[in-house]
C-alpha cells in the first residue's frame, strides 16, 4: 500500500518526469513530505504564477510536459494566469492543487476555493480525485491529455486526506477515452489533391504558427519551404519553424510584422497555413486579408477549420504528418518571379529604426544579441514592446529558442519562463529580453534563480514606460498618457546584487556589445539594466482592425 | 435559428458545468436543456436548445466535441427527427367546470394525473406546438403551476453514432 502522496511521487517517476515547479503550503504539505525523499528535482519559485510560467517555458524549450505543484486556495488561483497563458499558447502541462480535504469541501473552508471551476474555460481537461484508487489512472490519464493531441493544460484538484489514504499503485499504460481521440495518419487523398494546388500555385506563401514548434515539424517545413521555394512568415509562435536568416524567411507577419511578409501574404494565390490560427493580430482586418489566395490549413485541432478565416482545404493531423505526407508527392511551383518581388519589397523596405539622439535604440540592442549568439540562443521575452522587438530583430535558426506569451499576452511571463528553460535546457544560454514594467511583475523570481544557480542573463529595455500602452495612447489617444509612466523606475543593479546577482547598466552605444559579451561569457546570472530611448516606437504597426497592407512606418 | 443539439457524454462530476460552460462564455442563453442517463452505462444524453446564428453555434459544436467527457455531438435541427416535451400543469379547476377541462385534456390527448380539491394536475407530452397550445387553452381557467422539461429529441432511422456525424472526431 503506498499513500496518495507517495503515488503522485511514483507516477511523476513513471511520466519520467526530472524537475517540478511549485510551492508549498497547508494543502499540500503531505505531498511535499514525500517529495522530500525523492529525486525529483524541485525548483521553489517565489510565488505561484511563476511556478506555472517556468513550468511553461520548460515545456517550451523541451517539448515535455511541465510540472507544478501549489497549495489550495490562494496557491490555486495565484497559478490562473500561467494556467491559461499556457491554455492560449497549447502548451502542455500537468497542474497540481491541493485542495481541502474531502468533508471540508463547500463548507468555505479554510484556503478552499472551487479551483477546477475557476480553471474551467482555461483548462483541456481537469479532475478533482475523490478516490485515491483512481489516483495514479487520474496522473496518467492528464499527462495523456497534456501532451497529446493539441496540448494544453490539464489539472488535478488533490484534496488534503486523498494525499495521506492508502491504496495499492498501479499505474496503467493506456487509458481509453471514448470522447477522445488523437489525430491519426493524414487522410493521403487530400494531400495529394494539396500537393497538386502547390505545383500550380505562382505566388504561394507558407504561413507557419506554433504547431510547427510543437509537432517538432520545423525540419520537415524547412525542407518543404527549400524544395518547392516557398517563402515563409511566421507567427510569433512559428518563429523558429525556419531558419530566419534564410532567404526564404520572411520573419513574422501581422500587427508588427515585416513589410514583406504582410504584402507577400496579401497579394499571394495560394496561402498555407500550418498550425496557426489566424489571430486577429495575425491577419488584421479579416475581409481584407489575403484577398487573393486559396487558403489551405494543416492544424491537429478540427475546431480551427474555418473558425476565423474561410479555407479552402482542411487537411486535419499531426504537423509533421501531414508534412510527411505531402512531402511524398510533392510538387514544385514556379515561383522565380514571385521570389523576385519579395526580394525587392525586402530591398525596399526592410525592417530598419533610425538611430538618432544619444539614447540607445532597443532594436540596437536585440541586434547585438542576435549577433553575439547566432540566433541560437533561448530567448524569453515579456509582452509589449520588448516582446516585439525580440520577435522582429532577434532571428531565431532554431525551434524551441524563442518563448514568448503569444495569445494571453502575459507580463511577467519571461523571467520565470527563462527559469523554466535553463531548468530544461542547462547547457544552453537563456537570455530573458524585458521591458522595465513586465520586469517588475515577476520580479521576485531573482531569488529563484540564484537559489538554483541558474546562469540566466536578463535584459531590461528600460524606458520607463508601460512602453506599448504609451505607443497606443500617442498613436490613438492624442499622446494622452494615462497611467502609463512607470516611475519611480527602481535601480535594477542595486535590486540584482539585493538578490547576489550581477547587476550593470548602459547608458550609451558603445557598451551595449561589450557589456552583453560579457554577460553571456559570465559564469552566473546578469541583469543589465539599459537605458532606452523613451518615446521609441514599434514599426511597421498594422492599427487595429485595419489592412495588412496599411502599415504605418513600413 | 433555433437548433436542436444531441450530445452523449461520459456521465462524470462536472460534465454538464463544462457543456453548459461553453455557450454562456460565448454569450449564447441555452433555451431547453435536458439530461438523462441512455441504456448504456456511465453515458448520459444531453439534448440542448439554443437560438443562435449558424456559423459561430458551429464553432460552439466543435468545441463541444472537443470536450473529454463528451464522446459525440451533433446539430441535428436539419435532420428527420422526432422531438418530446413533457409538461405538469396544475389548473384550477372547481368542481362544476372539471368536464370543460377534460374535454380539453382528451382533445389534447393528455392526462389528469391527480385530483385536489380544486384543482387537477394535467400531464401532456408532445411537441413545442402543442406544448403551446394546451398551456393557452388552460389559461382561462387559471394556472397555478406550470413545470415543463427540456426537449428531448431522436433523429428518426439508424441508430444515433451509425450515422455520418457532423464532429468527425
Amino acid at each position: 500500500m503506498m499513500t496518495g502522496a507517495e503515488i503522485i511521487v511514483k507516477s511523476l517517476e513513471e511520466e519520467g518526469v526530472d524537475v517540478v515547479f511549485g510551492y508549498p503550503g497547508g494543502a499540500v504539505i503531505p505531498l511535499y513530505d514525500k517529495l522530500y525523499d525523492s529525486s525529483l528535482q524541485h525548483v521553489l519559485v517565489r510565488h505561484e504564477q511563476a511556478a506555472a510560467h517556468a513550468a511553461d517555458g520548460y515545456a517550451r524549450a523541451t517539448g515535455r510536459t511541465g510540472v507544478v505543484i501549489a497549495t489550495s486556495g490562494p496557491g490555486a488561483t495565484n497559478l490562473v494566469t500561467g494556467i491559461a497563458t499556457a491554455a492560449m499558447d497549447s502548451i502542455p502541462m500537468v497542474v497540481f492543487t491541493g485542495q481541502v480535504a474531502l468533508p471540508a469541501i463547500g463548507r468555505d473552508s479554510f484556503q478552499e476555493a472551487d479551483i477546477t471551476g475557476i480553471t474551467l474555460p482555461i483548462v483541456k481537461h481537469s479532475y478533482l480525485v475523490r478516490d485515491v484508487n483512481k489516483l495514479a489512472a487520474t496522473v496518467r490519464a492528464a499527462f495523456y491529455l497534456a501532451g497529446t493531441g493539441r496540448r494544453g493544460p490539464v489539472l488535478i484538484d488533490l484534496p488534503k486526506d486523498i494525499q495521506t489514504a492508502e491504496a495499492e499503485f498501479f499505474y496503467p499504460r493506456e487509458i481509453h477515452f471514448p470522447g477522445y481521440r488523437v489525430p491519426g495518419e493524414p487522410n493521403a487523398a487530400l494531400a495529394y489533391r494539396v500537393t497538386k494546388a502547390i505545383g500550380l500555385a505562382r505566388r504561394p506563401v507558407i504561413y507557419a504558427g506554433g504547431g510547427v514548434i510543437s509537432s517538432g515539424a520545423a525540419e520537415q517545413l524547412t525542407e518543404l519551404a527549400e524544395k518547392t521555394q516557398i517563402p515563409v512568415t511566421t507567427t510569433l509562435m512559428g518563429k523558429g519553424a525556419i531558419p530566419e536568416n534564410r532567404p526564404l524567411s520572411l520573419g513574422m507577419l501581422g500587427m508588427h510584422g515585416t513589410y514583406y511578409a504582410n504584402y507577400a501574404v496579401s497579394q499571394c494565390d495560394l496561402l498555407i497555413a500550418i498550425g496557426a490560427r489566424f489571430d486577429d493580430r495575425v491577419t488584421g482586418r479579416l475581409d481584407t486579408f489575403a484577398p487573393q489566395a486559396k487558403v489551405i490549413h494543416i492544424d491537429i485541432d478540427l475546431a480551427e477549420i474555418g473558425k476565423n478565416v474561410r479555407t479552402d482545404c482542411f487537411l486535419h493531423g499531426d504537423v509533421k504528418a501531414v508534412l510527411r505526407e505531402l512531402l511524398k508527392h510533392i510538387e514544385l511551383p514556379q515561383t522565380e518571379e514571385w521570389l523576385d518581388q519579395i526580394a525587392s519589397w525586402k530591398e525596399e523596405h526592410p525592417l530598419a529604426y533610425r538611430q538618432e539622439g544619444e539614447r540607445i535604440k532597443p532594436q540596437y540592442i536585440v541586434e547585438q544579441i542576435c549577433d553575439l549568439t547566432g540566433g541560437e540562443a533561448i530567448v524569453t521575452t515579456e509582452v509589449g514592446q520588448n516582446q516585439m522587438w525580440a520577435a522582429q530583430y532577434y532571428q531565431v535558426t532554431k525551434p524551441r529558442r524563442f518563448i514568448s506569451s503569444g495569445g494571453l499576452g502575459t507580463m511577467g511571463f519571461g523571467l520565470p519562463a527563462a527559469v523554466g528553460a535553463q531548468m530544461g535546457c542547462p547547457d544552453q544560454l537563456v537570455i530573458n529580453i524585458s521591458g522595465d514594467g513586465s520586469f517588475q511583475m515577476n520580479l521576485q523570481e531573482l531569488a529563484t534563480i540564484v537559489q538554483c544557480r541558474l546562469p540566466v542573463k536578463i535584459i531590461i529595455l528600460n524606458n520607463g514606460y508601460l512602453g506599448m500602452v504609451r505607443q497606443w495612447q500617442e498613436l490613438f489617444h492624442n499622446k494622452r498618457y494615462s497611467q502609463t509612466e512607470l516611475i519611480p523606475v527602481p535601480d535594477f543593479v542595486k535590486l540584482a546584487e539585493a538578490y547576489g546577482i550581477e547587476g550593470r547598466r548602459v547608458r550609451s552605444r558603445e557598451d551595449v556589445r561589450p557589456v552583453l559579451k560579457q554577460a553571456i561569457e559570465h559564469a552566473g546570472p546578469v541583469l543589465i539594466d539599459f537605458e532606452v530611448a523613451k518615446d521609441e516606437n514599434v514599426y511597421p504597426m498594422v492599427p487595429p482592425g485595419g489592412s495588412l497592407t496599411k502599415m504605418m512606418g513600413g | 435559428m433555433r437548433h436542436i443539439l444531441a450530445a452523449l457524454v461520459q456521465n462524470q462530476p462536472g460534465v454538464l458545468t463544462r457543456v453548459s460552460g461553453l455557450f454562456s462564455r460565448r454569450g449564447y442563453n441555452i433555451e431547453s436543456l435536458a439530461v438523462g442517463r441512455t441504456h448504456e452505462p456511465g453515458v448520459s444524453r444531453i439534448t440542448i436548445l439554443v437560438d443562435g446564428d449558424g456559423l459561430v453555434l458551429e464553432q460552439v459544436v466543435k468545441q463541444l466535441d472537443k470536450l473529454v467527457d463528451v464522446i459525440d455531438v451533433r446539430d441535428i435541427t436539419a435532420e428527420e427527427h422526432v422531438d418530446r416535451e413533457l409538461v405538469l400543469i396544475k389548473v384550477e379547476a372547481a368542481p362544476e367546470i372539471r368536464g370543460e377541462i377534460m374535454q380539453i385534456v382528451d382533445i389534447f390527448r393528455a392526462r389528469i394525473v391527480d385530483i385536489g380539491q380544486d384543482s387537477l394536475i394535467i400531464e401532456c407530452t408532445g411537441d413545442h406546438g402543442k406544448i403551446r397550445a394546451i398551456e393557452n387553452s388552460l389559461k382561462p381557467f387559471g394556472i397555478l403551476e406550470l413545470v415543463r422539461t427540456g426537449k428531448i429529441a431522436m433523429v428518426r432511422g439508424p441508430k444515433y453514432g451509425e450515422v455520418q456525424n457532423s464532429g468527425g472526431k
